[in-house]
C-alpha cells in the first residue's frame, strides 16, 4: 500500500519536475514548481517527519514562491519560443546525462543506511518530530541558529537600505 | 466487524467516509446560509427586511442565487492565460476546505460497538482508547491557508485586467502579512498547551479555555484571520469603489460562485480553528455524559464567531491602504511578539 502511494506521489513529482523546465509560460513552471514542492512534503510525512512536511508547505510554497510568482507578474516575462539555443542545449544534456549516471551510481552501488545516532524512528514515534527538532534547535544547535537570525537581520537591513535611499 | 483491509476494520473505513461527508456537507450547507444570513443580518441591523420573497422570509434565497449562478454565461476574456484562469477558482476554494480534515468535531462517539473519534484525520487506539491525530495540525491549517493566496493571485494576473491585477496584488499583500502575525499569534497558545495537535489542545481546554489565559493573542488571532480572508473592514483586494470588484472582475458564472463559496468556506474555517483554539473546541457542561453534544457546542460556539463577524461588517468601515500595512506590520506584529515573551516568562516562573 505505502509503496504504491509512493509510487503514485513519485510519478506526480517527476512528471511536474518536467513540466517546470518544459513549460513555455514561466507561471506554468511556477505551478509546476509548488506541485513538485507538495510531492517532497508528501514525502516528508512517510519518513515520520509531519514538521518538515508542514514547514516544505508553508515555507517553500506559501511563501518563497508566492514571492517568484509575484516577480514572473510584474517583469511580465514575454513568451520567446523561436529561438534556438542549440549549443547550450546540447551542453545541458551532456551535463544532465553526467549526473544521472552519478546519481544512479549512488543509488545501486550504496546501501540504504539506517539512521545511526540516538534518535531512531521509535525514538522519534514516541517522542515527537517537532518536540526533538524544537530540544536540538535550542540547546546544542543555540548558536548556528543565532548566527541564521543575525544573517537573516542584516540580509533585510540591507534591503531596506537599498531600496530606499533617503531613510 | 469481520472484514479487515490493509489492518484496519471495515467499520474504521465507512466511519471515515461518513465523517468526510458529514463535514463537506455541514461546510457547503454553511456557506450556502451564511450568505443568506449574513444578508439578513446586515438588513435588520441597516433596519431593512433583507431577502423576504423566495420561499418563507427568503429562506430559499441561497438556492434561487446558485441557479442563476449556474445557468448564466461562462465568459473567458480573449487575452487571458487560459490555464491558470480555468485552475485559479479552483486553487482557491480547495484549500478552504480541506482544512476542516484536522478540526475536531466532537469527542468520541461510539456506533454499534465502535469508538469513532469525531475528528477525520484522526485514530483510535481501540486497546487503550487514546486518540492519535496529525500531531502538527495547527500548522498544517497555517500551510493550507497560505496556499490559499495562490487562487487570488492567479485568478488576478490570468484575467489580464488591471483591476484583477491590482486586487490580485492587493490580496497577496495582504494576505502574506497578516500570516505572518496570526502565525505568530498562536504561538503562545502552543506555548501552553506544549502540543501542536488539536485534539490535545481541545481536551487541555476541559477546564479554563485559553481565551481567558491568552485574550490578546485571541484578539491579535482572530484580528489577523479577518485580514487574511479579506473580510471587512479589511476586504481591500474587493473595494467596489476603487477596483470594481478586484481579482474576480473579469469572472463570471460558477467561476465567481467559487470565489465566493472559498471566500465563506475561508470564513469558517477561521470560525471553527479559533473555536479549537481558543473557546474549547467542543468542550462544554455535561458533554462527558453524553458525547453527541460535544458536535452541538463545537456548531454553536463556530456560528456564534461567525455572527461576530458579520456583525463587524456591518458596524466598521473599510481601512486605507497604508493604514492596513501600518496596523499589521506596527501594531499586530509587535504585539504578538511582546506576548509571547510575556507567555514565556510566566510560565518560566510558573513552572
Amino acid at each position: 500500500m505505502e509503496t504504491l502511494f509512493f509510487l503514485i506521489i513519485s510519478l506526480v513529482a517527476i512528471v511536474s519536475a518536467i513540466m517546470v523546465i518544459s513549460c513555455k509560460n514561466p507561471i506554468n513552471s511556477a505551478l509546476s514548481l509548488i506541485l513538485t514542492f507538495f510531492c517532497l512534503a508528501t514525502y516528508y510525512v512517510m519518513l515520520d517527519a509531519p514538521f518538515m512536511a508542514a514547514v516544505q508547505v508553508m515555507v517553500y510554497a506559501g511563501a518563497i514562491m508566492v514571492l517568484i510568482v509575484f516577480t514572473i507578474m510584474l517583469l511580465n516575462i514575454r513568451v520567446n519560443a523561436t529561438q534556438k539555443h542549440a549549443h547550450k542545449v546540447a551542453l545541458s544534456c551532456i551535463i544532465g546525462f553526467a549526473t544521472l549516471i552519478n546519481a544512479a551510481f549512488i543509488v545501486f552501488k550504496s546501501r540504504a543506511a539506517v539512521p545511526a545516532g540516538p534518535y531512531t524512528s521509535n525514538v522519534i514515534k514516541q517522542v515527537g518530530h517537532t518536540e526533538l527538532i524544537g530540544k536540538e534547535m535550542f540547546t546544542t544547535f543555540l548558536l548556528p541558529f543565532e548566527i541564521t537570525s543575525i544573517l537573516l537581520l542584516v540580509a533585510i537591513v540591507g534591503a531596506v537600505i537599498l531600496a530606499k535611499k533617503k531613510l | 466487524m469481520g472484514m479487515e483491509i490493509f489492518g484496519l476494520p471495515m467499520m474504521y473505513y465507512i466511519a471515515m467516509v461518513a465523517k468526510v461527508l458529514v463535514a463537506f456537507v455541514f461546510v457547503l450547507l454553511t456557506v450556502a446560509y451564511s450568505t443568506y444570513a449574513e444578508r439578513k443580518i446586515i438588513g435588520h441591523m441597516q433596519v431593512r427586511l433583507g431577502p423576504m420573497r423566495t420561499g418563507w422570509h427568503g429562506l430559499l434565497q441561497p438556492i434561487a442565487d446558485g441557479l442563476k449562478l449556474f445557468f448564466k454565461e461562462e465568459i473567458i476574456p480573449a487575452q487571458a492565460s487560459v490555464f491558470a484562469f480555468l485552475i485559479a477558482p479552483l486553487i482557491a476554494l480547495i484549500p478552504a476546505f480541506i482544512t476542516f480534515a484536522v478540526i475536531p468535531f466532537g469527542g468520541v462517539i461510539e456506533v454499534a460497538g465502535y469508538k469513532i473519534p469525531l475528528q477525520i484525520a484522526s485514530y483510535i487506539d481501540t486497546a487503550s482508547g487514546k486518540v492519535y491525530d496529525l500531531n502538527v495540525g495547527a500548522l498544517y491549517i497555517l500551510a493550507m491557508s497560505s496556499l490559499g493566496v495562490y487562487g487570488i493571485v492567479l485568478a488576478g494576473w490570468a484575467s489580464n485586467s488591471k483591476y484583477s491585477l491590482m486586487g490580485g496584488l492587493r490580496a497577496s499583500a495582504q494576505m502574506i502579512s497578516y500570516e505572518l502575525s496570526a502565525g505568530l499569534a498562536i504561538v503562545s497558545v502552543f506555548m501552553l498547551s506544549g502540543t501542536l495537535s488539536l485534539n490535545e489542545i481541545v481536551n487541555q481546554q476541559s477546564g479554563l479555555w485559553y481565551v481567558f489565559k491568552q485574550p490578546l493573542a485571541f484578539c491579535l488571532f482572530f484580528i489577523c484571520s479577518l485580514a487574511e480572508i479579506n473580510r471587512t473592514p479589511f476586504d481591500l483586494p474587493e473595494a467596489e469603489t476603487e477596483l470594481v470588484s478586484g481579482f474576480c472582475t473579469e469572472y463570471s458564472s460558477m467561476k465567481y460562485a467559487m470565489f465566493f463559496m472559498a471566500e465563506y468556506a475561508n470564513m469558517i474555517t477561521v470560525c471553527a480553528l479559533t473555536t479549537t483554539l481558543f473557546l474549547g473546541g467542543w468542550q462544554g457542561p455535561l458533554v462527558g455524559s453524553f458525547a453527541l453534544l460535544g458536535p452541538v457546542y463545537f456548531v454553536a460556539k463556530v456560528y456564534a464567531l461567525i455572527f461576530f463577524c458579520m456583525w463587524i461588517r456591518a458596524t466598521l468601515p473599510r481601512y486605507r491602504y497604508d493604514q492596513l500595512m501600518h496596523l499589521g506590520w506596527k501594531v499586530l506584529l509587535p504585539l504578538a511578539l511582546v506576548n509571547i515573551v510575556i507567555t514565556g516568562i510566566i510560565g518560566h516562573f510558573i513552572n
